[in-house]
């Protein structure tokens, strides 16, 4: 396996590759370092070696931070452990992109992983590397879609879980959770204080936390999302992508995983151009972006888009740094801009997704209407989790005609309004 | 006035091993110099050149960031908790 050791993003300090994710000395991020070195040159036979994988996220697992390879004998359509999560549809989306003035956009529907959202990427990888590490309970932090999947995959592997949430949470993300036996726990307060709560706990507790104590190995998991879109265009790399921003994490994993194959030369190109998405309700990273600061300046949510409501975002300064330094941006929208969004996409795709789609379906409709996109650019809008999750916000939005079972009853009450 | 900071296990090495200490002051500032004064090394842990935060360092007064409040200027009561955590968590 080429994973090598971890890495202080900051003062590069070397550790080993244990649960540990903050430096020692100056407290930055630590991040895994691969040595490739045995596989460069031989393009092909990489290509040929990830083509014959499994369908689902472990065809990366060469560059993906596990000790013994993927989990558990997978063939190619079967796989016999856990909740393999990933090669979800690319699709092109030209009744959108027209809507826009566009020319090509790809909607990459990671709503159609096991628990409906892209956080079965980063736990499949996080709870794979807890195992290898003898850890027996996982754990989270969690806005709720990675709180759905911390309790799925506990209960698909047979591990305990402990979730933590803010109480306030959409109803159907917290039955999502609880359905699956997971020790549940609401705690009175926004993401950010769960988050303190969840750090301090994890200090004191021999739980793998995926994203705290195991969080270098569960960002990994995001550059899987680069990873497909690639293959999905035939090796190629997309002009630009626009990704949701809450942490960060996911926004530079993509980048990192289009970077990390760009090296091998697996992939041939630029980096896109990286265009961060968040709800005006919560938009630390935007605004340090608009204000040309490289830091963030920490800001108490609210917004509909709960799963992006993160008012201290941990990547935040390495967001920054990406969007400007691939030539993108990272934008805010309103609420009502992503409840429109949220059905624009509905209508032209045929995919319905959460406030969080919503978010950036409505900055690309931004970045359209601005001009900032070149017709004949591709484009890729990442959509990371299910409309079902989030129903209040469409909620209203139609209206749906009763009436008596009778031919004369359609035609008096709904064929004068309704086009059929 | 007497204040409780609590120690990361990150930089617990750094403390003679401890996870919390008491000290006086009036403001972050002043309990956290009292830190650095009784554990030299963790001024550098903590601090940029400049005497602020480093950037993956986030400083709570009884469980409310303190850039919501007056930064390393807030006012401390006595019994108040201060609590130091590493910033790269979640998401």
């Amino acid at each position: 396996m080429a994973v090598s050791h971890l890495q202080c993003k900051e003062c590069k300090a070397e550790y080993p590759l244990e649960a540990l994710y903050v430096c020692d000395q100056c407290f930055g991020p630590l991040e895994v370092v691969y040595d490739h070195s045995a596989s460069t040159g031989d393009v092909a036979e990489l290509r040929r070696r990830i083509q014959g994988g499994p369908q689902n996220i472990w065809r990366y697992a060469d560059f993906l931070p596990l000790a013994g390879g993927p989990p558990g004998p997978s063939g190619r359509l079967a796989s016999r452990v856990g909740l393999p999560a990933g090669c979800t549809p690319l699709i092109r989306a030209d009744r959108l992109a027209e809507r826009l003035g566009l020319r090509e956009v790809w909607v990459k529907n990671d709503a159609a992983n096991p628990t409906h959202s892209f956080k079965d990427r980063v736990v499949s990888v996080a709870v794979t590397r807890a195992r290898e590490l003898g850890f027996e309970t996982i754990a989270c932090a969690s806005t709720g879609n990675l709180a759905n999947s911390v309790a799925a995959h506990g209960a698909a592997l047979g591990m305990d879980s402990y979730v933590f949430i803010p109480a306030d949470l959409e109803e159907q993300k917290i039955l999502a959770t609880g359905i699956y036996g997971t020790n549940l726990v609401g705690v009175e307060g926004n993401y950010d204080d769960v988050n303190r709560l969840c750090t301090e706990l994890c200090a004191e507790r021999e739980w793998a936390f995926v994203n705290i104590n195991l969080r270098p190995y569960y960002a990994e998991g995001s550059k899987t999302l680069a990873f497909e879109i690639a293959e999905q265009l035939g090796w190629e790399l997309p002009d630009r992508c626009i990704v949701p921003v809450a942490s960060g994490s996911l926004f530079t994993k993509i980048a990192r995983g289009f970077e990390e194959w760009t090296e091998l030369g697996l992939l041939d190109g630029e980096l896109p151009r990286m265009n961060g998405a968040q709800a005006e309700g919560c938009s630390p990273v935007a605004s340090a972006y608009a204000a040309g600061a490289d830091v963030c300046r920490p800001v108490k949510p609210s917004t509909i888009a709960k799963s992006l409501a993160i008012g201290n975002p941990a990547d935040g300064p390495y967001a920054l740094d990406l969007a400007r330094r691939s030539g993108g941006g990272v934008d805010a929208v309103s609420d009502d801009e992503i409840r429109a969004a949220i059905k624009l996409l509905a209508e032209t795709t045929g995919v319905f997704t959460e406030t969080a789609g919503g978010v950036t379906t409505a900055v690309l409709a931004k970045l359209a209407a601005r001009g900032e996109i070149d017709p004949d650019e591709r484009v890729v809008l990442v959509i990371t989790g299910e409309g079902l999750k989030t129903l209040d916000a469409v909620r209203g939005t139609f209206e749906t005609r009763t009436i008596a079972p009778s031919v004369e009853a359609f035609e008096a009450g709904v064929r004068q309004t309704v086009s059929v | 006035m007497s204040v409780t900071v609590k120690i990361p296990t990150q930089l617990r090495a750094a403390a003679g091993g401890e996870a919390e200490a008491s000290l006086d002051g009036a403001t972050v500032q002043e309990v956290l110099d009292g830190l650095f004064d009784r554990f030299e090394e963790l001024r550098a842990r903590i601090s940029d050149e400049d005497g602020s935060l480093r950037r993956f360092v986030n400083v709570y007064l009884a469980g409310e960031d303190i850039r919501f409040l007056d930064g390393l200027a807030t006012p401390v009561k006595d019994g108040s908790e201060l609590t130091i955590l590493p910033a790269v968590a979640g998401g």
